[in-house]
């Protein structure tokens, strides 16, 4: 068992289509593993020994023939295909994903109890290349957090070290993966939301250009920066998994796709590429150990014959005030259809109509959503517009500007993912900016909308930590021009492979076992 | 004080008749059972997107090219938030600063845009009133939610309520002509709003307006316009101001009641709509909406000029209303060669329209019954006189047969050569010596006491110019 959980995805596909695996067995093996779940990494999972019809209504009933015909997409559920690039192969799904029949609550209170009518195009297109659907991850609520404390369902703990958090918000999806309670597994990245759990949980994590893959079934949080991405162990089964998330959607006007698909990565050296550095991120706040680790990745990249250069990003440094403008302002407008009316959870059903729609979204939302959503619509009321919402959508067409520009000298630009490794649990939610501040070298390529990947680089002990104290995975950035994801992984390939960083974690990497508690 | 004059401007909802909604696959439907046309889309169900009807944006670009408009070559949607069960994602997603159709003008009217939008699902309130105070409870239908809308936005150019509604009818014919709406009122395919505000005669600045709803009729447009402008009268009459306000209009009562107060006034943080690209519609797409209109004014009147031989202000009038004008070539088709375009041009616009004026239950004659009498007077079997009379009783009664009513009313025109005219002339120029007196001593404007008194005799069934070619005659000139 423990053998077949160690496979990559893209091996176990290859076996199981080779018929060296049986899908039943290597399915039946990941189904024991969620359920074994000590982390709150999933909110749903499959029943045991079977895929199939999920529960249409909670009652055990299938859904009803006919369901969702009337809709344009048809009534296919999260029905598995026999064959194709996945076949066999299960995949957390974070929840902010609609599935058929499967509850969805995107972490949060007000969707308890909702089965959404139809299934999200990412996840169809997964089932539709053999994949099978083997949770539903934990989150934050609406994706608005950095840490997974903001779920309604409780907090989800990282499986390098349970008394800290796996970031967020996929954190869910990002400790599966790490936790070895799946083999890989889908998250949504708005203003880092994949590329930070999966920094802090050693895996990689790839939030594609935006466009790239449709966001028709993704819970929307911010519509103009929310973006879907795998997250795995390593850069190949990133790789495998965007070649079939990718593609123009008919249901997503601002869906493109990837012109030429995906090919597996193959490079070794980095001769001939150009990694720009950041010059603002010498003044950074930084943690000592991540700067430690984002400097030897540097020279490791010099070593493997990568020209390394330093680039000017000036406006970067205002991305995260102009993201918490641009993303509460869209999810304030996003997030007003949940009111009790139509599904959901409805509250104070005895008062009037405006009685009921603040008792509803006053029990249903938490406090982060909230705090967002008053930000937001603040932001976009009248005589405030062009002082907040369109200054920032100024800063945010300077900063794709300084991508533009340094991408003129260099192929690649690198950063570490986060300004530290895994942090406490409850150690930054009394403070909001803070938590703020961990999306700092994340938010810059959500705002460009361009491509950017976190592949694990080394450990590093906590900042403050005593000595002796055990050492935590640091995740190193790599962000290219907008729909140059094949660049991308090539290169983040050729590092992985240098780095070694599953070799290096030894024992310590959760997924061996190692965990402490 | 001054008189206050009427200012109105227009804001019209027209639903496009396409298949399906602005944004899913549900179909547009009237009338059918409830919710049976909804979808996760148009049902705002969590994560779902809209894609754009490709259809109504062809449909928004026929009414554009149709009402003159610049058409954006990049226009884009935004959306529009406020809580209402009426309004599934709690934003309509509507165009706001960059409208797909920028300023144009229909007849007298300028329009200063008309943009895409969906239209709200059917709330009904149970009970009471059929308003939402003192209802029992309120059901939402959802099968109109995301219908595709055109809102049409004029300037406030109208003068007078009577102005309005016939604006109103000229702009259905425009749209109904397009094919793109059924534009029926009762319906509410077609909705028109008013923006009505009074201020001193002369005066070039604004008044403040109210906004009245709800008058699904033309007639019920200008009642509830009339109703409106009395009311405004009255308040700034006894010295008061009137209200930004919105109002409701009753068609039973003829009441006005405030829908929205001032506390209610909603921001509605209207910012770009991030789940949709740009409208940017292709030459090729503009091409086929620019050669799938009927005849536009300015071409029809072009044609008028250069093949019916109609004068510039003829061709302008008539081109300018496409319902009148389509009657109007009616009527010149069924005159034949019977009688010169020009000559039919001058009955419609002058004669035909001073009939229709002249009493509230006058009906326009269909083309045939009015090229008759056309006819008749170009071959001078009935006077103009005559014509006018006849014309008077085929808008007031609906009867269709000129020479029925020529023989029954004794219309017949006197003259040619039966020489019965000769012999009423004869018998005038006796009658009145002096005055041929003077006709022959070269005073011409004396002829009209004879031209006058043959009339009389006649009835007015003798043609005018006959009539002072005889008398010439007779007096030797």
């Amino acid at each position: 068992m423990a053998d077949l959980l160690d496979l990559s995805v893209a091996a176990a596909a290859a076996k199981i289509a080779a018929g060296e695996v049986s899908a039943a067995e290597y399915g039946a093996a990941w189904q024991a593993a969620a359920a074994a779940d000590d982390l709150n990494a999933y909110l749903w999972t499959a029943d045991e020994g079977s895929f199939a019809e999920p529960d249409w209504n909670g009652e055990g009933e299938s859904a009803p023939a006919g369901a969702g015909e009337a809709t344009p997409y048809g009534s296919n559920g999260p029905a598995p295909a026999d064959s194709g690039p996945l076949a066999g192969v299960p995949i957390a799904i974070k929840d902010i994903f609609t599935t058929q029949g499967i509850p969805t609550t995107a972490g949060s209170k007000i969707l308890e109890g909702y089965r959404p009518p139809y299934t999200a195009s990412a996840v169809r297109k997964l089932t539709a290349a053999g994949a099978q659907v083997l949770g539903k991850t934990n989150m934050d609520e609406f994706a608005m957090g950095s840490s997974n404390e903001n779920s309604a369902y409780g907090p989800v703990r990282n499986p390098w070290d349970r008394g800290r958090v796996p970031g967020g918000s996929s954190g869910g999806s990002a400790a599966a993966v790490a936790g070895g309670l799946a083999p890989a597994a889908l998250g949504t990245d708005t203003g880092g939301s994949i590329r930070q759990p999966a920094s802090l949980c050693g895996i990689v994590g790839l939030k594609p250009t935006y466009g790239a893959i449709s966001r028709f079934g993704m819970i929307a949080f911010a519509s103009s920066l929310d973006q879907c991405g795998p997250l795995t162990r390593d850069v190949t089964d990133a790789a495998l998994l965007l070649g079939v998330l990718e593609g123009k959607d008919p249901l997503d006007s601002t869906s493109v796709g990837l012109d030429g698909g995906i090919s597996m990565p193959t490079l070794e050296s980095l001769a001939g590429l150009r990694f720009g550095v950041p010059a603002e991120i010498a003044d950074a706040a930084l943690d000592p150990g991540v700067r430690a680790v984002f400097e030897a990745t540097i020279a490791r990249i010099e070593e493997l014959g990568g020209a390394v250069a330093e680039v000017h990003l000036p406006h970067a440094e205002h991305g995260i005030s102009a993201y918490y403008v641009i993303a509460p302002a869209e999810a304030s407008s996003n997030l007003a259809r949940y009111d009790g009316v139509r599904y959901g959870r409805r509250a104070g059903g005895d008062g009037d109509l405006v009685e009921m729609y603040e008792a509803t979204r006053s029990e249903g939302f938490g406090a982060e959503v909230k705090r967002r959503i008053m930000l937001g619509t603040y932001a976009l009321s009248s005589g405030y517009y062009d002082a907040y919402y369109g200054q920032a959508q100024k800063v945010r067409t300077r900063i794709a500007g300084d991508f533009d520009a340094a991408f003129e000298d260099v192929d690649l630009v690198v950063t570490p993912t986060s300004p530290s490794v895994a942090f406490g649990l409850g150690e930054k939610t009394a403070d909001p900016l803070a938590m703020y501040l961990n999306d700092f070298f994340t938010v810059p390529m959500s705002l460009a909308g361009i491509p950017a990947i976190s592949i694990p680089a080394g450990l590093a002990a906590p900042e403050g930590a005593a000595d002796g104290a055990p050492r935590l995975p640091v995740g190193f950035q790599i962000a290219a021009p907008a729909f140059a994801e094949q660049k991308l992984l090539e290169a983040a390939h050729a590092l992985e492979g240098a780095l070694g960083f599953a070799a290096a974690a030894g024992d310590a990497a959760p997924w061996k076992g190692g965990a402490g508690g | 004080m001054a008189e206050l004059e009427a200012v109105i401007g227009l804001e019209i909802h027209v639903q496009l008749s396409t298949r399906s909604k602005m944004f899913c696959g549900c179909a547009v439907s009237f009338g059918d059972e409830p919710n049976v046309h909804t979808c996760p889309i148009c049902l705002a169900h969590p994560g779902v997107l809209p894609v754009p009807n490709e259809e109504a944006i062809r449909s928004a670009l026929k009414i554009g090219l149709a009402l003159d408009c610049e058409i954006a070559p990049r226009s884009i949607f935004h959306r529009k938030n406020y809580f209402y069960p009426d309004n599934p994602k709690a934003y309509q997603i509507s165009q706001y600063d960059v409208p797909i159709c920028g300023p144009g003008r229909l007849g007298e009217v300028r329009i200063t845009r008309a943009h895409l939008e969906e239209d709200a699902a059917k709330t009904i309130h149970v009970g009471a009133s059929g308003r939402i105070h003192g209802s029992a409870a309120s059901l939402v239908d959802f099968n109109r939610a995301g219908t595709p809308l055109v809102e049409i936005v004029t300037e406030p150019d109208l003068r007078s309520a009577a102005d309005a509604a016939d604006w109103a009818r000229l702009l259905r014919e425009t749209v109904r002509q397009l094919g793109v709406s059924d534009v029926n009122m009762e319906e509410g395919s077609l909705r028109v709003d008013a923006n009505v505000s009074v201020r001193p005669a002369g005066s070039t600045e604004l008044g403040t307006k109210t906004e009245l709803k709800n008058m699904n009729s033309f007639r019920f447009l200008q009642r509830g316009i009339e109703a409106e402008l009395g009311r405004q009268r009255e308040v700034i009459g006894a010295g008061g101001r009137v209200e930004q306000e919105t109002l409701h209009f009753d068609p039973a009562s003829g009441d006005l009641t405030p829908l929205r107060s001032k506390e209610e006034a909603h921001d509605y943080r209207y910012f770009p709509e991030p789940d949709l690209v740009a409208i940017a519609p292709t030459a090729a797409m503009l091409a086929e909406a620019r050669e799938s209109l009927p005849e536009l004014p300015a071409a029809r009147m072009a044609r008028y000029e250069a093949e019916l031989g109609l004068d510039e202000a003829q061709a302008r009038l008539l081109a300018g209303d496409p319902e009148q004008a389509g009657y109007f070539e009616a009527v010149v088709a069924a005159v034949g060669e019977a009688a010169e375009p020009r000559v039919v041009a001058n009955w419609v616009t002058g004669d035909l329209t001073a009939a229709l004026r002249a009493s509230e239950d006058a009906e326009r004659p269909e083309a045939g019954p009015l090229a008759d009498l056309i006819g008749a007077v170009a071959s001078k079997q009935v006077s103009h006189a005559g014509g006018k009379q006849v014309l008077a009783i085929l808008v007031a009664d609906g009867d269709a047969d000129v020479a029925e009513i020529v023989e029954r009313e004794g219309l017949a025109q006197i003259g040619g050569d039966d020489g019965e005219l000769a012999g009423i002339v004869a018998a005038a120029i006796a009658a009145d010596p002096d005055a041929a007196q003077q006709i022959r001593s070269g005073n011409g404007k004396a002829i009209g006491a004879i031209v006058g008194a043959v009339m009389r005799e006649t009835k007015g069934r003798a043609d005018g110019g006959e009539v002072n070619r005889l008398i010439r005659e007779q007096l030797g000139m």
